[in-house]
């Protein structure tokens, strides 16, 4: 590897101006509306929002697999530290033709995917192995013997004993925890820089999402990946990740260092968000405080903000009659609230 | 004091599988709910917790009576004192009590039907098990949203038009139209967003309250069941390995899986450092169970004893039930993390 050429204060992926247009029946809707962030070597980004902020669509964008329908727009810089990229300038992922032979050899052996359903991420015709495979036969050798070896290899490191039985079965044949082991083994079995991990465990039990949340740690501890973790579990984002980015509404609305976020929340809806959810040894007596109304459909949204109507601390005629900008209240730590603003009105 | 609503004794429920080693074979059986009993009192909630396939849908299903228990005894007391045993009930008596318990499932995208408007998903139990006339039904009907929180002017409209909050806000309407004594929750929170989510708790909460509801609540969210239960039952593979008030449970619980279940919830709170307990494996196939303790295997303070003899559940003390051979010497951690544990036993 050629580490010398990349600065170490380069992020491994910059997004800026992330927009994701959809044309809908009765007019555009802004799924994703200007999004930055970025990820750096080796670190865990988490992306936190609820249901159609648009979170799952902006991890996919990075590797291009968002239906044909999705209008994308923006940059995303991707600076590889591995050969053949590693000349020390960025790559536009957007700019990649989204079935052209470059973004093919990013997609699965750089930048690798796991999804929330096991399984329909595997295909029920072939085994587990076979599908293992093809990803290390396209990426990495054309050796068949050596690629089962690999895949093997893999299977074991992420604790599924017995491997060259496992090797031959169907998908079927798994049960959930052990198909997303198996999916996680072949998203790393090309040794990826980043992996995006999209509602990982969402469709777990809490025993076998602390299996699969430590073997996560570890193996991103082994293979020095980047990650970039997508839930809605604000109790995972505090045991997975360095940075957290909260989404509303197709915008990041705050982001901050994963231990800033839980201590000193700044913007309204994350403050809602760690109230609303209910802790182990909370107060039981107390009711649990929720955010009134639920999220509005970016359709033909006038430049407001999207919080507007659930907001407690909304400024009438400053919060509904422009866009908020995003405002740096230190260098870690950004914001996109009018309470925190200097612009036009804000305290 | 607060009678009870419903007991349950030795309940059993088994299915029938097909054989996978012959084409013609008998077929095998799977025993899915093991001599479950426990009690309900009027206006409790007790949450019923487990891994899936632990057998807590099928205890709530066998409760509404969306499936029969193979064996055992659900006595409903109704409320002029009178007890039916609803495995004996037959044809049209059966009938009687539906509209006194009622159900609220997980997913109120598939729960409710698309072809209805809302009007009629919500009236529909109501036609069904009263008579009565169109303009009282309306009335209801209006009342009910009103209470859940619907609006009344979106009762023409069909389901797709609105959003899961608001959709499992017409499943608690529905539910609640008969005026039921007992509701069971499948999972009613678990497919909501966190800000929805906690709307719905306090609804239900509050809906509670004023109309003296019990709830069976079943779910694998220990946060929520924690601020919404009186009393917990964990279940593990079939049978009820633990049962105690809420606190109790919480802050010790007795029996290693609850142990292991409370150390694998994610905390939103970055400055808490705790020991998580990690289970190996994965949850043992209840078509062939492992000897003894079914837990066995996973559990961290295994004997001996513990793979030959099978643990009853008894009573530790102040209404404390628990299904482990040491649930006395060992010191389990619970929820809040302060207690160290220990392994002699």
């Amino acid at each position: 590897m050629t580490a010398e050429t990349v600065q170490p204060q380069q992020p491994l992926l910059r997004v800026q101006d992330l927009k994701i247009r959809i044309q809908m029946d009765n007019g555009v809707m802004n799924a994703v509306d200007g999004v930055d962030f970025e990820i750096r070597k080796g670190k865990t980004l988490g992306l936190v929002g609820e249901s159609g902020c648009g979170k799952s669509l902006t991890s996919r964008a990075l590797i291009g697999i968002n239906p044909k329908e999705c209008e994308t727009s923006g940059t995303i810089a991707y600076r590889s530290s591995q050969e053949p990229e590693a000349k020390g300038e960025a790559l536009d992922l957007l700019a990649l033709d989204p079935n052209g032979r470059k973004i093919r050899s990013i997609r699965g052996r750089k930048i690798a995917m796991i999804f929330q359903e096991p399984m329909t991420a595997f295909s029920p015709m072939y085994t587990i192995g076979n599908q293992i495979m093809e990803a290390i036969l396209i990426h990495r050798t054309k050796n068949k013997k050596e690629a089962k070896k690999l895949a093997l290899e893999m299977l074991g490191k992420v604790g599924i004993s017995d491997q060259e039985k496992r090797f031959d079965q169907y998908p079927h044949e798994f049960s959930g925890g052990m198909r997303q082991r198996a999916m996680i083994s072949m998203a790393l079995s090309c040794n990826p820089e980043l992996l995006i991990a999209d509602e990982p465990t969402t469709a777990l039990d809490v025993t076998i999402q602390a299996q699969v949340l430590e073997l996560m740690k570890r193996l991103q501890q082994e293979f020095g990946m980047a990650i970039l973790l997508v839930t809605h579990d604000l109790g995972i984002i505090a045991e997975m990740c360095d940075e957290v980015a909260v989404m509303y509404l197709g915008k990041i609305v705050e982001q901050a260092p994963m231990k800033e976020i839980f201590r000193n929340p700044k913007h309204p809806y994350t403050k809602g968000l760690l109230r609303s959810m209910p802790r182990l040894g909370g107060n039981k007596a107390k009711r649990l405080e929720s955010i009134e109304g639920s999220v509005p459909i970016p359709v033909n949204m006038p430049p407001m903000c999207g919080f507007y109507d659930r907001c407690k601390d909304r400024i009438e005629g400053v919060c509904n009659r422009q866009s908020v900008p995003a405002t740096q209240i230190s260098d870690t730590h950004t914001v996109r609230c009018f309470l925190y603003s200097d612009q036009k009105g804000g305290q | 004091m607060a009678k009870p609503i419903l007991e349950i004794k030795n309940l059993n429920k088994e299915f029938k599988v097909k054989s996978k080693k012959a084409l013609f074979a008998k077929p095998a059986s799977v025993r899915v709910l093991q001599d479950i009993s426990f009690h309900l009192m009027e206006g409790e909630t007790l949450s019923i917790v487990g891994e899936s396939g632990c057998g807590k849908t099928t205890l709530g299903r066998c409760i509404v009576r969306g499936m029969n228990a193979s064996s055992g005894e659900v006595v409903y007391r109704t409320e002029v004192g009178e007890s039916v045993d609803f495995l004996k009930l037959k044809g049209a008596e059966s009938k009687r009590f539906r509209k006194d318990i009622q159900m609220i499932f997980q997913d109120p995208y598939s729960s409710l039907s698309p072809r209805m408007s809302v009007f009629d998903i919500i009236s529909e139990p109501l036609i069904a098990n009263f008579k009565l006339p169109k303009a009282e039904v309306e009335r209801k009907v209006a009342a009910i949203a009103e209470k859940t929180g619907l609006n009344v002017s979106y009762l023409k409209r069909y389901p797709h038009a609105f959003s899961g909050g608001q959709r499992q806000r017409i499943a608690i309407a529905r539910a609640l139209i008969t005026q039921p004594r007992l509701i069971v929750c499948d999972e009613a929170v678990s497919a909501l967003d966190v800000s929805i989510q906690a709307q719905i708790i306090n609804l239900l909460k509050d809906l509670q309250e004023q109309y003296k509801i019990t709830y069976i609540f079943i779910s694998h969210d220990l946060s929520i069941v924690e601020n919404i239960s009186d009393r917990v039952a964990v279940m593990h593979l079939g049978k009820v390995v633990e049962m105690a008030g809420v606190d109790s449970m919480f802050k010790q619980p007795r029996h290693p899986y609850t142990e292991a279940l409370l150390s694998a919830v994610p905390q939103p709170d970055p400055d808490l450092k705790k020991e998580r307990i990690v289970l190996e494996g994965e949850v043992p196939n209840p078509a062939n169970p492992p000897s003894g303790c079914h837990f066995h295997p996973r559990c961290g303070y295994k004997t001996e004893r513990c793979v030959k003899e099978v643990p009853a559940l008894r009573e530790i003390g102040d209404n404390h039930m628990a299904a482990c051979h040491y649930a006395e010497q060992l010191t389990l951690r619970g929820a809040k993390h302060e207690r160290g544990t220990s392994d002699e036993q």
